[in-house]
């Protein structure tokens, strides 16, 4: 079986984020781009996982984004996967990128396409989603544990207050998150490995977005904390009653 | 523009970010003009349902199939999908939760609808339909702009107080047909872990522990100040990952991310992950005894003091003032 993996770069997490254009553009000036943590930990080390033990014959990426977003698949690379694919097309759109992911895989025969859980700028938690609803296939969100029985996967996931395991008819979109694998760091002969590994680039499929940034906002400054000793809890209290009127 | 609301149950009870959600939809159609529908999946009680019209929705559409009653984000996105043909709407609403992120994406993709997930303010129709969500991990806002005829908005539990009225909603059954593709996915264990506590997504009051307390033996104290509060008790990374605390306490960017009214930080430095995933509370109080914790920088009210010393008094002084306001 083959499984697609939906690897996105994002601002290293420590990034300080600002904008420029009069708050239109995220400033890219001095910034980390790293592997989206969830799909590098959790999605494409259990991809790995799955290959190495002998279920998954082939581990494909798959990113959406200009040339510059090539660096960071070639770290993704170094981990591992067969071959690396490209959609050359920029967007914030959601709708755009889960199109574009959609198409590629459709008539592909991926058994599974993992995303993570989030990106780290964008926060939508949806592209795993909508390529699932584009596709027609079957989705599991917020996943801890994959594993496959046949021709199904069985999928542990976070429920409010707990944890519900489901077997999932096959092919599905998993999105993952903590608990999924273990975090790896590439070693030199992955890192030697990736510079030749195959990193094709596609061309994107005509997908109108859907919605735009018009514009950005930072949150407002906090003022400065309030200090208070241990004397001083009845003040405390009183504080959290009278002036944030929390309780 | 009339507007459909997805209403997510636990066992046939809605929960609180299901009114706010009805709330949010019912100030929309409001303001644009048009009506409110709410859909609901699974086995409810009529008079369950009925209630929903308190919250402002005028239409509850049910599809009761007991086969719905264990989630499936396929099937439960095609029943909303008709449920907003039938409905009319032009707007579909669902929390930011486990299962609004998963059904809103899969109805944008089926309507082509336009997406913002992660609201946190109404949208400004002034000029289109403009949405307000946090983005990097709640380091900033974007204002998005969805520019398809039928938009889609999943808003982040605990962004608006709840508002009850009065009114019962008219129930009517909906039926969609489904494949047996689309009940592709069998529940075979379900595991509860939170015994009575408001779930960590909705609580309002979040009392949180870090390594600072030392150890899983310690936590006593937190939970006597999380009881007097009435709140619910989370926990940094390094506590759920050295297992003191079970892993759906874990809040940061690895594990929930949560918006309450009050988010009190025991014994937590503050990580830039760990805010992540809590710097969107309204009021965070920080109790370390490391006057240089990062975490102080990001925080309304702290005490620098030992946690030890510091929470059982804080503790008492919840309760005194609790009875002096009951």
């Amino acid at each position: 079986m083959k499984i697609l993996v939906c690897v996105a770069q994002a601002p290293d997490t420590t990034s300080k984020i600002s904008f420029t254009d009069n708050n239109t553009k995220f400033n890219e000036q001095g910034v980390t781009f790293i592997i989206n943590p969830y799909d590098e930990w959790y999605s494409l080390v259990r991809a790995l996982e799955l290959k190495e033990a002998g279920i998954a014959t082939e581990v494909h990426l798959i990113t959406v984004g200009g040339a510059a977003t090539e660096a960071v698949i070639r770290k993704a690379l170094a981990l591992g996967g067969d071959n690396a694919f490209r959609v050359n097309i920029e967007s914030s759109d959601p709708y755009v990128i889960a199109s574009q992911i959609a198409a590629f895989a459709k008539d592909k025969d991926y058994s599974l396409i993992l995303a993570g859980k989030e990106s780290i700028d964008y926060n939508n938690a949806s592209v795993g989603a909508l390529v699932a609803g584009l596709n027609d296939y079957n989705y599991i969100g917020f996943a801890t544990q994959l594993n496959i029985e046949g021709s199904s996967a069985v999928v542990k996931r976070e429920i409010e207050g707990g944890e519900e395991t489901d077997t999932v008819a096959l092919p599905a979109v998993i999105s993952c998150q903590k608990g999924m694998a273990e975090a790896r760091i590439p070693n030199m002969r992955g890192i030697m490995a990736a510079r030749t590994k195959p990193l094709n680039v596609v061309e994107p499929v005509g997908a109108d977005p859907l919605s735009e940034i018009v514009s950005y906002e930072l949150p407002p400054a906090k003022t400065g904390v309030k200090l208070f000793n241990a004397d001083q809890m009845d003040e405390l209290v009183a504080a959290l009653h009278n002036e944030a009127k929390v309780i | 523009m009339s507007v459909l609301v997805f209403v997510d149950h636990t066992q046939g009870a809605f929960k609180k970010k299901s009114f706010e959600t009805i709330n949010y939809a019912a100030e929309i159609a409001r303001t644009t003009g048009g009506n409110v529908t709410a859909v609901a999946i699974g086995s409810i009680n009529a008079e369950e349902l009925k209630q929903l019209g308190q919250y402002g929705a005028a239409t509850v559409l049910h599809a009761s199939d007991s086969k719905l009653d264990t989630f499936n984000a396929k099937a439960y996105a095609k029943i909303i999908a008709e449920a907003a043909r039938q409905s009319g709407a032009k707007v579909i609403i669902t929390a930011f939760d486990v299962a609004g992120k998963a059904v809103a994406p899969i109805v944008a993709a089926q309507l082509k609808a336009g997406l913002v997930s992660g609201a946190v303010s109404y949208p400004d129709t002034s000029n289109g339909f403009t949405v307000k969500k946090t983005v990097f991990s709640g380091k900033a806002f974007a204002f998005v702009k969805i520019s398809s005829d039928i938009k889609v908005v999943s808003l982040v539990p605990n962004s608006f107080p709840v508002i009850k009225g009065e009114g019962s909603a008219d129930v009517q059954p909906l039926s969609v047909s489904l494949s047996d593709a689309d009940y592709g996915i069998t529940v075979k264990e379900i595991n509860k872990v939170s015994g009575g506590q408001v779930p960590l997504s909705e609580a309002e009051l979040v009392v949180s522990g870090g390594r600072g307390l030392k150890g899983p033996e310690n936590w006593g104290i937190l939970e006597d100040l999380a009881g007097a509060f009435g709140a619910t008790l989370a926990c940094s990374r390094p506590v759920a990952d050295a297992h003191w605390r079970p892993h759906h306490e874990h809040v940061g960017q690895t594990g929930g991310t949560i918006r309450p009214n009050l988010y009190v930080a025991v014994g937590i430095s503050g990580a830039i992950q760990h805010l992540a995933g809590v710097n969107s509370s309204k009021t965070i109080v920080v109790i370390n005894k490391d006057p240089e914790a990062p975490f102080f920088k990001a925080a309304d009210y702290g005490v620098v003091g030992d946690a030890f010393e510091v929470v059982p008094r804080l503790t008492e002084a919840v309760k005194k003032f609790k009875e002096s306001h009951n």
